[in-house]
């Protein structure tokens, strides 16, 4: 196995919230002690409910926010400082997919000088360079050069998203992190642009982390996909795999409730309980006040991720406990 | 960059018969006005502090005098075109730095926060505690008076309202879409307060200024009245009506030909900053 290209160590990070004026204030442990590796080429997923520090993760792995604890490799070496030079010099290597194409793009620019940005910014190429270079990027997302002249207002939401691909595209990045890029589109729409990164990232060799709440998306992107909740990584391990058996009580709750062609679903499980409210974490395991299965220990005590076979690793007192533990986490 | 921003949709919407005659006249006048600025030394028709001993205080609608002459028979109409000239050189000029200064103020504090955004609060809150007026006063009467140092002096008023509306408008700008976006693409933070976030929030900018306008140009007449802004032989609006006054009654022309300007083009500013308020923002379309 090649060494990943980004390589996540380990990295929390704390939000101060304070309820009202006199409120007293509340750490939330957006993301806590997370650690994962992508190798080149490779697609990570990670789903995972609202709240679960998905967003948070992918901004860490990009180097737009810096952790608290532990450290982010991008390859072979660490992230530079946030804002320093360096780190904008490196923003050409990695690139970032946002949910609301229409809040990234500026709405008093024309599609084309957006996408021409970050070429101006890094300086790459002469200005006939920058246009035929704008030219083949509208076309590699199958749009043309009447598209580049309009304004963001003009375009429709697919349209947008693709533009916002586009820009990202325009340095060639090694490493793109796609947060929610397709939850803000309709379904038809959501295929085309899901098809148009699968057919990039095979292009252009593109590394990718893919966050989404939606399996189906991830389960069709990814190679392997990580499952969080309420900061943690509960299971992680090849899409396919994952996704046919489901070995974390909230995996396994997750792929019940996406819906199917052709099966039905009575065999749905429906959790019960609160919603998780990261400033108010359950003791032991996270998951236990929802989970069918939950044991004394389980509220005791918090489970490690700990590797199944070869293949999984899944962070649960249940699956670990039948099994002889081996205790090199993640 | 304004005016890329504005091409598409402003094309479309400033066809004459969606513009009310009230802008139509407003803009004709404060065109009128920066005409007469321009070419004041053309224009007038005498030197503006060339008596005409024989002919003082005489009624407007002499032929030789359209708006009449003042008590050492200077020419009312010459120096109202000169006052004009001035009074609006020392609005145009404070309005440009008081919005410079406070954009760029507000820009600073949106970025750096922390300590810079204080100190940059703290010196907006004074200003606006402190009545400007008191202010003007007492660095008139330290420093002695001149054209540059009563500009500079203007400059200082009403910055601390673009201080605030930009860096409010630039915190929103850096929390969520476009300007983050293009943080991350790798721009500096110049590149990202310039050429993105200055023409997205323009449009409060532009609406700000012209509200401060009029209040520049009152401030100037009310100084000048005082005795402490524009100093004679030079002349200015407020100049103009403050020592009118003493003609008040046997001669009110004096004094009425600047102050009707002055009402005028403060009106005509306002008129323009309602309507351009209307058109720039996008929710009220």
């Amino acid at each position: 196995m090649t060494a990943p290209l980004v390589e996540v160590l380990g990295i929390s990070r704390t939000y101060r919230m304070r309820s009202g004026l006199f409120g007293r204030a509340a750490s939330v442990h957006a993301v806590d002690g997370l650690s994962f590796g992508i190798a080149k080429g490779e697609t990570l997923g990670i789903v995972g409910e609202s709240g679960s520090g998905k967003s948070t993760t992918g901004r860490m792995a990009l180097g737009l926010e810096s952790p608290d604890q532990g450290s982010v490799r991008f390859d072979g070496a660490p992230i530079a400082t946030l804002g320093s030079s360096a780190w904008r010099a490196q923003r050409a290597r990695m690139q970032m997919i946002f949910q609301d194409p229409l809040g990234a793009l500026d709405r008093r620019l024309s599609v084309a000088d957006q996408i021409r940005e970050p070429l101006d910014i890094h300086k790459i190429g002469t200005a006939a360079e920058r246009d035929d270079r704008v030219h083949e990027l509208l076309q590699s997302v199958d749009l043309n050069d009447s598209h580049g002249r309009r304004y963001p207002g003009a375009l429709s939401g697919g349209q947008r998203q693709r533009i916002v691909l586009a820009r990202a595209l325009a340095t060639r990045p090694d490493f793109l992190v796609c947060d929610e890029p397709v939850s803000a589109l309709d379904v038809s729409i959501q295929a085309q642009v899901v098809n148009l990164l699968i057919d990039l990232q095979a292009r252009l060799g593109l590394t990718m982390l893919f966050i989404s709440h939606d399996l189906r998306v991830v389960r069709q992107i990814s190679r392997k996909v990580a499952v969080m909740y309420l900061g943690r990584i509960v299971e992680y391990g090849d899409a396919d795999d994952l996704f046919a058996r489901p070995q974390h009580p909230y995996t396994q709750a997750l792929v019940s409730a996406s819906p199917a062609p052709g099966r039905r679903s009575t065999n749905r499980i429906v959790l019960t309980g609160d919603p998780p409210n990261p400033a108010a974490r359950p003791s032991g395991c996270a998951f236990h006040p929802r989970c069918r299965h939950a044991t004394a220990r389980c509220a005791a005590e918090v489970p490690q991720l700990v590797a199944l076979d070869d293949q999984r690793q899944v962070a649960c007192h249940l699956t670990t406990g039948a099994r002889p533990k081996t205790q090199d986490a993640a | 960059m304004t005016d890329v921003a504005m091409k598409a949709p402003a094309a479309r919407r400033l066809r004459w018969p969606n513009v009310p005659v009230s802008v139509i006249i407003a803009v004709g006048w404060i065109a009128a006005m920066l005409v007469l600025a321009a070419f004041a030394d053309q224009l007038a028709p005498y030197g503006f502090t060339k008596f005409d001993l024989r002919n003082r205080l005489s009624l407007p609608g002499n032929p030789a005098h359209w708006l009449g002459t003042d008590e050492l028979g200077r020419d009312v109409l010459s120096r109202l075109i000169v006052s004009i000239r001035i009074s609006l050189l020392i609005a145009f000029g404070a309005t440009a730095i008081s919005a410079i200064a406070g954009t760029t103020l507000g820009f600073l504090a949106a970025h750096f926060r922390g300590l810079v955004e204080q100190a940059v609060l703290m010196l907006a809150d004074f200003q606006a505690s402190m009545p400007f007026l008191i202010l003007a006063l007492a660095v008139l009467a330290f420093l002695g008076n001149s054209l540059p140092l009563l500009i500079g002096l203007m400059g200082l008023f009403g910055w601390e309202r673009y201080a605030r509306i930009a860096r409010g408008l630039a915190i929103s700008a850096n929390a969520q879409g476009y300007a983050a976006a293009v943080r991350q693409l790798g721009a500096t933070p110049q590149r990202v307060y310039l050429k993105h976030i200055l023409p997205n929030i323009a449009s409060t900018l532009i609406v700000s200024m012209t509200l401060v306008f009029p209040e520049v140009i009152l401030l100037e007449s009310g100084l000048s009245f005082l005795g402490l802004g524009v100093q004679p032989p030079m002349t200015s609006l407020g100049n103009m009506v403050g020592y009118g006054r003493e003609y008040l009654t046997r001669a009110p022309w004096i004094m009425l030909a600047p102050a009707i300007t002055i009402v005028v083009t403060t009106l005509a500013v306002s008129v323009i900053g309602d309507w351009l308020r209307d058109k720039l923002d996008p929710t009220l379309q």
